[in-house]
């Protein structure tokens, strides 16, 4: 249970989200202050959706706790949404819903859609267009503001479906697995224009993932549901040094290092130069990548991709067709390479090995 | 097509002979009326008295029932494909039956519900002095009564195939229902509606049985074209040709119509 709400001048979201289907209940206590981004992550069937629409208010919460006491309710920058009395309808809550699948009108132009929320609102067309293309803009794709949807790759049409989500300037910005969709071409794409646009937003994200690298370069707090409760919550350092949850530990598996941030390439970590995918931050930051991004090789591989270090394994661990390659040296990282490749490595404890990372599987963020 | 292959079709020359009887069947009745046709006097035909009232008076009808149709129609489409359950099951069987249920029974119907002494035309004629039967109101009435289903039903299917989600999206971008349902549920059902509306036009344009028997056979008043057309085979069959013909044109534009967004 999370600590209870502060009353603060940049608190913006503070919620109880209780909802039960059927013998199924949801029960998260959520709050957040202007600006900060929440990551809900949990397997299948957690109950991560189920939140997002008690916050959207395309589902009604449930008054009572199941084990009686709180009452669910939804409060935003002070007004009740929802709560033991009230039930603000969806059209009138200050939210932008964003979906794996886009979900542009297919009728209606890029410019049309994305103006479709303000004129919705009250905007005059020429407010509401003008609104429109500034969005658009914001996110790199006013170029395709007279196409149809039907026109446009689902990468563009994702940024799209985002600029309309937030042309209405909502309060709360909901976004439902909204890189999963996508072919993992377009996704560091979408990524990076989704992670610059939210530094400059200051309402509450609410993101909803099954992408722990989604989770910890966009979120400021990490939120794990496990059939319909929080398992665990905390900074997106706390997760990973500390894991309470087997589901959790799968997300802290990932590599993940403080360094500081030299230009828009390199990432200095522990005096060892990381070349990181491109980003626009200086500074402190996080260099994260997958166990699975890293090739083990017997010896300096040809060609030598800018990532490449001379190391020694640590342990070796089994687990189905997967190994697990501990390895330490100038950096100290996990690999996951196929059972096969290890048996061709005849990897053991003290062997020698070069690992490499290519820079693209490589991600930076500020911290 | 990509070609039909021969040798598979061979060894099915019994279903080949049946399917070619059929389209014979189809398209012979058609031809025979082509070949009839007084082209050449055609547009002496076409200024029989009784012509141009009965196709003015079907065209203007048939308009107006595809009007009121999607006017009535279109929110009972929506209804239907909103809602599900043992209500909205009986309503969507009550809403097909004058598909199935012979014309002239639909007429009989219409006559002793808004007749001088219906249980609706009892009413109107003591209120307002409205008498429906054989005026062109009851031709529309007729009309819309047989077609209305047709076009409901081709809507309903096209809402209840447009994803929902479109429709939460639209709220949480501030439309409020009516707003969603105009500016994005209508849209999306488009092709539905625009079949419905021609098939409803198929159906009120040639609508018969209930006509008769609900407005009946008055020339300028109440005779429509396919009226016209059974009258006029008895005393100038040349004229009821050229009718025929020019409602064959007709239902052929509907036709064109359907393909484009229905039938393809």
């Amino acid at each position: 249970m999370s600590p209870p709400p502060i009353p603060s001048a940049t608190r913006v979201l503070d919620a109880h989200v209780l909802a039960r289907r059927g013998s199924f209940a949801v029960d998260v206590p959520l709050h957040a202050d202007a600006g900060q981004v929440i990551a809900i992550l949990g397997p299948n069937g957690a109950g991560k959706t189920t939140v997002l629409h008690v916050l959207a208010g395309l589902l009604e919460p449930t008054r009572a706790s199941p084990q009686g006491g709180h009452l669910g309710q939804v409060t935003v920058d002070g007004d009740p949404w929802a709560g033991p009395s009230v039930s603000v309808a969806p059209e009138v809550r200050r939210v932008g819903l964003l979906a794996a699948e886009h979900l542009l009108f297919p009728h209606l132009t890029v410019l049309r859609n994305v103006a479709y929320g303000p004129r919705a609102r009250g905007a005059s067309r020429r407010d509401a267009t003008r609104r429109a293309m500034a969005e658009l803009e914001a996110l790199g794709v006013a170029d395709l503001a007279g196409r149809r949807p039907g026109q446009i790759s689902h990468g563009q049409a994702q940024r799209v479906a985002l600029a309309r989500a937030l042309a209405t300037d909502p309060r709360l910005l909901l976004l439902d697995e909204p890189l999963s969709a996508l072919d993992p071409a377009a996704r560091p794409e979408v990524r990076a224009a989704l992670a610059s646009r939210l530094t400059a937003y200051d309402g509450v994200t609410v993101i909803v993932t099954h992408d722990p690298l989604d989770a910890l370069t966009l979120a400021d707090r990490l939120v794990f549901l496990e059939e319909g409760r929080i398992v665990q919550e905390g900074g997106p350092r706390d997760i990973v040094e500390h894991p309470r949850n087997r589901y959790v530990a799968q997300v802290a598996g990932l590599n993940l290092f403080s360094g500081t941030a030299s230009d828009g390439l390199h990432v200095d970590v522990d005096g060892l130069t990381v070349v990181a995918g491109e980003h626009d931050h200086r500074g402190p930051s996080w260099v994260a990548f997958a166990p699975s991004a890293v090739a083990l090789h017997p010896e300096r591989p040809a060609g030598s991709p800018r990532n490449t270090w001379d190391l020694t394994v640590a342990s070796v661990e089994l687990i189905g067709q997967t190994a697990r390659v501990r390895c330490t040296g100038v950096i100290d990282l996990v690999a996951e390479i196929t059972a096969g490749s290890l048996t061709t490595l005849r990897l053991h404890p003290g062997s020698p090995v070069w690992a490499s990372v290519k820079a693209t599987e490589i991600r930076a963020y500020p911290a | 097509m990509i070609g039909l292959r021969t040798h598979r079709l061979r060894g099915n020359l019994v279903l080949l002979l049946l399917g070619a009887l059929a389209t014979a069947v189809i398209l012979l009745p058609l031809v025979g009326l082509l070949v009839r046709a007084p082209w050449s006097d055609w547009p002496r035909y076409l200024a029989d008295p009784i012509v141009r009232p009965a196709i003015w008076l079907s065209l203007v009808t048939t308009a107006a029932t595809v009007a009121i149709s999607m006017i009535l129609g279109t929110p009972l489409a929506w209804l239907l494909s909103r809602a599900d359950g043992r209500a909205a099951h009986w309503l969507r069987a009550l809403v097909t039956v004058p598909v199935v249920l012979p014309p002239v029974v639909g007429g009989v119907a219409l006559l002793l519900a808004y007749g001088r002494h219906g249980v609706v035309g009892a009413p109107l004629f003591e209120l307002f002095g409205l008498r429906l039967p054989f005026t062109p109101y009851a031709v529309v009435l007729a009309q819309v009564f047989v077609s209305l289903p047709f076009y409901v039903l081709s809507v309903e299917g096209a809402m209840r195939g447009t994803d929902r989600r479109y429709a939460l999206v639209a709220s949480t971008l501030g439309a409020r229902p009516l707003r969603a349902f105009l500016t994005v549920g209508l849209p999306l059902a488009a092709p539905g509606i625009a079949a419905g509306a021609a098939l409803a036009a198929a159906r009120a344009l040639g609508e018969f049985g209930a006509t008769i028997t609900f407005a009946g056979n008055f020339a300028g008043e109440t005779q429509t074209a396919p009226l016209a057309i059974y009258v006029a085979l008895q005393s100038n069959p040349d004229a009821a040709v050229a009718l025929s013909v020019a409602m064959l044109a007709l239902a052929v534009l509907i036709l064109g119509l359907l393909r484009g967004r229905w039938l393809r």
